[in-house]
């Protein structure tokens, strides 16, 4: 059985978000950004103790997680992570948290 | 209020936002129904994203027994006497602005024809699509004396936060200086590998401070260290040295409850405190409809749904499942198999096409005092050829040795995991 006012709210979902430009993969940004929310916080709103990521510039975030992965910058736990995602799932999660309200 | 579909065709994009949040929390008429049993790490975080994902579109309904939540993680430090039961107590009213449907209740059959979950309180629920995560039960049998509610009550596994962790800390607080806290790991596959080693440091870290004469012995059936080897093993050889023994294959036969004795495979050990894990199955309410279809024990399930390969329509998170090659069975990977299950199940409910390439990642931290932790991360994809989730080469790996800063993340991990699927 199919429900379209679960697609039509799924198209409007996809317009207003973050990714419009991304049509073809639109949910892509969203998706690899939950994988951040377990410590970042739901959509990057973080409860503290660990950085927010709503709202700030995507630029910033791609350039921080790519020197994470490239091991330019010390971290913890984030250049192990960072090496996971290929520069697309980055950006697109970066795009994400940055049309997130913080 | 009701928001009937005409208004919510109309409501365009601000105003789907707003019912995001809470203003139009009510579903709308001929709203697709989903189920959600067990509001633990994997549940409550489906039963959120649904919500939040679809826009409010769908009618998500959580049965859970327990009025509120209790965490396993982090309850090694309540064990330990560095938190209390308070600490890592959390109620479910988040999932309400959400508009999530709560009832305390407990499924006890389904119906995967007529698609109904009956409820021990008499209820009969109806869904389009069925998500259980029903976490594990324990395998008694294995261990004959323990099959029943008077053992169980003296000698404790504490591997289901809530009472039992309370009753194992009143136990160490209770026990003499100069006396041994027995802890048994059971055969791997079980809930959190690194779990019962944590729980091993922290209680070497009171009894250095409070009862330094006493002992920890780790009573392994597994040949090694199942997490975090090295990181655990540093500590004992360390900071902990002469207050913690590991045995490895040492295969639990059989309790002698009256005297506290562990009878193994070639020898008896006696302690004072004697904590046992048993092994470990998926909740009935999987087994029951023939889910457990790994060993008898474990769901399998395809990683693009998490749906049952036993049962169409029915998904299946969290430790309950039969993981895929080097996942462990953690709450932050049952919080990951929400999030995938979520948006599959909302595409299926809209006729599209699910996400054929899921990214899904862990980092699970452990405690090796009251301050100082250690990590274990890895990120897994989705292997087109081999159908299963699988490291992606590269990523992932250690921390080098424990440290106070790591001990600030995993108090953030947990603020926001909570947060991520009650808040």
């Amino acid at each position: 059985m199919r429900y379209p006012l679960v697609r039509a709210a799924l198209a409007i979902t996809c317009l207003t978000g973050a990714s419009a430009a991304l049509a073809a993969d639109s949910n892509l940004g969203r998706d690899i950004a939950a994988n951040c929310a377990n410590c970042h916080g739901t959509d990057g709103r973080s409860r503290g103790m660990v950085p927010g990521l709503a709202g700030r510039e995507k630029a910033s975030i791609v350039l921080q997680v790519q020197e994470f992965r490239d091991g330019k910058r010390p971290s913890t736990i984030m250049q192990q992570l960072a090496k996971g995602y290929a520069d697309a799932q980055i950006e697109a999660a970066a795009a994400y948290f940055a049309a997130q309200k913080p | 209020m009701r928001c009937s579909r005409r208004e919510f065709l109309k409501a365009g994009a601000g105003a789907l936002a707003a019912a995001a949040l809470g203003a139009c929390a009510t579903i709308p008429r001929g709203a697709p129904k989903v189920v959600v049993v067990g509001g633990g790490y994997g549940g409550a975080t489906a039963a959120k994203y649904l919500r939040m994902w679809s826009g409010a579109t769908i009618d998500v309904t959580l049965v859970e027994r327990d009025a509120e939540f209790v965490s396993c993680p982090l309850s090694n430090l309540v064990v330990a006497g560095n938190r209390q039961l308070a600490d890592i107590t959390l109620a479910y009213d988040g999932l309400e602005k959400w508009g999530v449907r709560r009832m305390r209740d407990e499924a006890v059959a389904v119906d995967p024809v007529a698609r109904t979950v009956r409820l021990a309180g008499g209820a009969t629920l109806n869904y389009d699509r069925l998500i259980l995560s029903p976490g594990i039960d324990f395998i008694w049998q294995d261990i004959a004396s323990l099959d029943n509610a008077g053992a169980q009550a003296r000698v404790l596994h504490a591997w289901r936060a809530g009472p039992q962790t309370v009753a194992l800390r009143r136990q160490l607080e209770a026990m003499r200086d100069g006396g041994v806290f027995a802890i048994h790991v059971p055969k791997a596959p079980y809930r959190c590998p690194p779990g019962p080693y944590e729980r091993a440091c922290l209680v070497a870290n009171y009894f250095v401070k409070h009862k330094p004469r006493s002992k920890v012995l780790v009573l392994d059936a597994n040949e090694d260290v199942q997490s975090k080897k090295a990181l655990f093993m540093a500590a004992w050889d360390g900071r902990y040295k002469g207050y913690i023994e590991y045995r490895p294959n040492s295969t639990l036969v059989d309790v002698d409850v009256a005297t506290l004795t562990a009878q193994l495979d070639f020898e008896s050990v006696k302690a004072d405190v004697l904590n046992v894990i048993p092994p470990q199955q998926a909740g009935a309410i999987a087994r029951q409809l023939g889910m457990a279809n790994a060993n008898a024990r474990f769901c399998l399930v395809d990683f693009l749904s998490y749906e049952s390969t036993a049962q169409r329509g029915i998904h299946v998170l969290g430790d309950a499942i039969q993981i895929a090659p080097a996942m462990p069975k953690s709450g932050h990977m049952a919080n990951q198999h929400a999030k995938v299950c979520a948006a599959a199940v909302i595409a299926l409910l809209a006729g599209e096409e699910i996400n054929a390439a899921p990214v899904i990642a862990n980092t699970c931290y452990s405690y090796i005092d009251d301050k100082e932790v250690v990590h274990v991360s890895s990120v897994h994809a989705y292997d087109r050829e081999k159908k299963t989730m699988a490291v992606v080469p590269g990523s992932g790996g250690l921390s080098p040795a424990p440290s106070a800063q790591e001990g600030i993340y995993a108090e953030g991990w947990a603020r926001n995991m909570w947060g991520d699927m009650l808040g």
